[in-house]
């Protein structure tokens, strides 16, 4: 039983590291392409960031420097926990700052600071099929793919614009990636879909509990589906952060009190320490000061 | 002010230092051994060596020890450790013909070859809580050495007058197909959907089983033998030449008989559903014989109407480790999806309102 205690590099055995980079080549050779993986059991559970933690620990090298983040946060308790075990597995050095990190691994959102060429951005991802939820099984979806039989994904958009006057998705919106796989980009906010498109960062998806993997690499097309009269848009906040004063951000709400009271602040919490250390100063933030 | 979630590590060392605390309850109460786990709930240490699959059972009650009783997260303990164990090789198939039967059961035939055997069995017993049970120590009773008889199977007996559907012929040098380590790919052959539901949660299976059995895809069964007991398990090794026997297993084996009216190719005879599961699991296989049966709808030409008969939508969700991820990962933060749909809703209410507005 003494085995149990001891563990490789990043947990994952070198065999199993070979077989997910193969994965991972395969899905970089043809981008939103979902490569099948055979994923392992990992020491948290499905639905926690397995696919992200092994794509993570297939990847990661000593010299890397991992940011991990939920929601934007870096203080989530599942990025926080994700964090401490790459930190023990593979004893790296880990950052909360998107502009040192050289592999972020997150959950439902992309920073808001641009990532550069080098660094590598890992998703968790719960349902890596578009169309699951038009067409459950996998036999038929496989085929859609293939066909590249997107028919079904248009007609419900247009039914959403039929019945609510605009697209009601607002996260894991599909994207179409470089004219041909139409691709779920993990349930990020509709927000941060452009921040995709051409991105110098190579985007790393990978998904346990459905045994999937795929990829964007540097420099690729990835649009968002619509239509000429339609056309995409994202979501726009009406006042900036309430701590950092940022415009253009994506923004948490955040309940005061129990008499409807709130406010807006960075969802990308890196994003808005960094804006409030190089002196900038939202609503909230100056009344703080002035308590 | 803003103080949402900050100081997550914190949270999270006091929460396990918690749960650790209540996993060992009262001090006053002497902590449970692993021996006690093994010899005393041998049926939840069976569990959790099935569907973690991995044959140990001190391992087992670990987890269970670890989990406090839960088996799924018990299961999930098994598996995480399992996965991280080198894969040497795939043994020889066990031979359950030659398997040292502690309960034999068949619901066909009143007598046969080395008769039925009831042994540990909660059958026929009356489901009386028994208060004398608590902290007894009753001397054991004698046992009879268990007779190394080569008990024939039913479903053999039945197929030597040519009524059963014969096994089907394997290629042996065609490589073993594990579902743990190529990704499943629909549809899938039949040694890989066994293995599947071989390590599929017990209530799921056995509520498919029960679905079949109200129409839902009905098989007509019969149990045409159950059998319970210990078999060798052979590895070949390459260097040597031959094969040697690495140990025993206790395993619970269901050949399920159905009824098959035969079609145009095929004159009528009974098909079978197959159930084998590690450790003393009888609802388990059983369960798992039904399901088994009830998938193999397309083999025979049967319309696949009902859930059981599904194979994508059965083995997508019998794993319930798996399974309890995905619905329990609903707990943690969305914040930022919900936002989004907030937001969306924010919007489209005060649309709404506009134009309730303009009409007034």
């Amino acid at each position: 039983m003494n085995g149990v205690a001891s563990y490789n590099f990043a947990y994952l055995d070198e065999q199993t590291k070979r077989m997910i980079r193969r994965a991972i080549l395969k899905a970089v050779a043809i981008p939103g392409y979902q490569v099948p993986f055979s994923s392992r059991e990992m020491p948290m559970p499905y639905g926690w960031g397995t696919g992200g933690v092994q794509v993570t620990a297939s990847i990661i090298g000593q010299n890397d420097v991992l940011k991990v983040i939920d929601q934007g946060a870096d203080d989530t308790t599942n990025a926080v926990s994700i964090r401490a075990f790459f930190a023990k597995v593979a004893n790296v050095a880990t950052t909360t700052h998107t502009a040192d990190a050289t592999i972020i691994q997150t959950r439902h959102r992309i920073p808001e600071r641009k990532l550069e060429a080098g660094q590598i951005l890992v998703y968790q991802v719960p349902i890596p099929e578009p169309l699951r939820f038009l067409e459950p099984r996998e036999t038929e979806t496989r085929k859609m793919h293939a066909l590249e039989e997107y028919g079904l994904m248009h007609v419900k958009l247009y039914e959403d614009i039929a019945r609510h006057g605009r697209i009601a998705t607002t996260y894991a919106y599909p994207v179409k990636v470089e004219g041909r796989y139409v691709m779920d980009p993990s349930p990020t906010p509709k927000f941060d879909n452009p921040k995709m498109h051409r991105s110098q960062a190579l985007q790393l998806f990978g998904a346990g509990r459905e045994h999937r993997i795929y990829a964007v690499p540097p420099f690729t097309d990835v649009v968002s589906l619509d239509f000429e009269d339609h056309p995409f848009e994202i979501q726009h906040f009406e006042a900036p952060c309430a701590l950092c004063g940022a415009e253009g951000v994506y923004l948490d709400e955040v309940i005061l009190d129990d008499r409807g009271g709130h406010m807006f602040v960075c969802s990308d919490t890196d994003h808005c320490e960094e804006r409030r250390q190089a002196g900038h100063v939202g609503d909230q933030g100056m009344r703080e000061a002035a308590e | 002010m803003y103080v949402a979630v900050k100081g997550g590590e914190a949270a999270i060392a006091n929460a396990h230092r918690l749960l650790a605390d209540r996993r060992r309850g009262d001090r006053s109460v002497p902590a449970l051994r692993l021996d006690q786990i093994v010899e005393q709930l041998g049926l939840a240490v069976d569990r959790a060596m099935g569907e973690g699959s991995l044959y140990d059972r001190e391992l087992a009650a670990l987890a269970i020890l670890q989990a406090r009783g839960d088996l799924i997260e018990a299961i999930f303990l098994v598996r995480a450790y399992r996965t991280t164990l080198p894969r040497f090789g795939y043994s020889e198939p066990i031979d359950t013909g030659t398997m040292r039967i502690e309960r034999r059961v068949s619901a066909t035939f009143k007598d046969l070859p080395s008769g039925q055997m009831l042994g540990p069995t909660f059958d026929y017993t009356h489901r009386l809580l028994d208060p004398s049970i608590v902290g007894e120590d009753a001397e054991a009773p004698v046992l009879r050495e268990a007779d190394a008889v080569q008990a024939l199977r039913v479903t053999d007996l039945l197929g030597r007058q040519g009524l059963m559907e014969p096994d089907g012929e394997t290629d042996p040098h065609r490589p073993v197909g594990d579902l743990t380590r190529e990704p499943l790919d629909f549809p899938l052959d039949r040694d890989l959907r066994l293995q599947a539901l071989a390590r599929g949660d017990e209530g799921f299976l056995l509520a498919l089983g029960y679905s079949t059995q109200r129409g839902y895809g009905r098989t007509h069964p019969f149990v045409g033998e159950i059998r319970i007991g210990e078999v060798d398990v052979e590895f070949d090794i390459t260097e040597l030449g031959f094969a040697v026997s690495l140990g025993r297993i206790r395993v619970t084996e269901c050949q399920m008989v159905n009824q098959f009216k035969g079609s145009a190719k095929v004159p009528p005879q009974f098909t079978r559903g197959y159930g084998l599961v590690f450790g003393q699991a009888e609802r388990k296989a059983m369960s798992m014989s039904l399901v088994d049966r009830a998938l193999r709808a397309k083999e025979f030409g049967e319309d696949v109407v009902a859930p059981a008969q599904d194979e994508e939508f059965v083995i997508s969700h019998s794993d319930n480790v798996q399974a309890t991820g995905f619905v329990e990962h609903l707990k943690l933060p969305h914040y930022v999806d919900f936002q989004a749909e907030l937001d969306l809703i924010r919007r489209m209410r005060a649309e709404h309102d506009g134009i309730q507005e303009a009409a007034e």
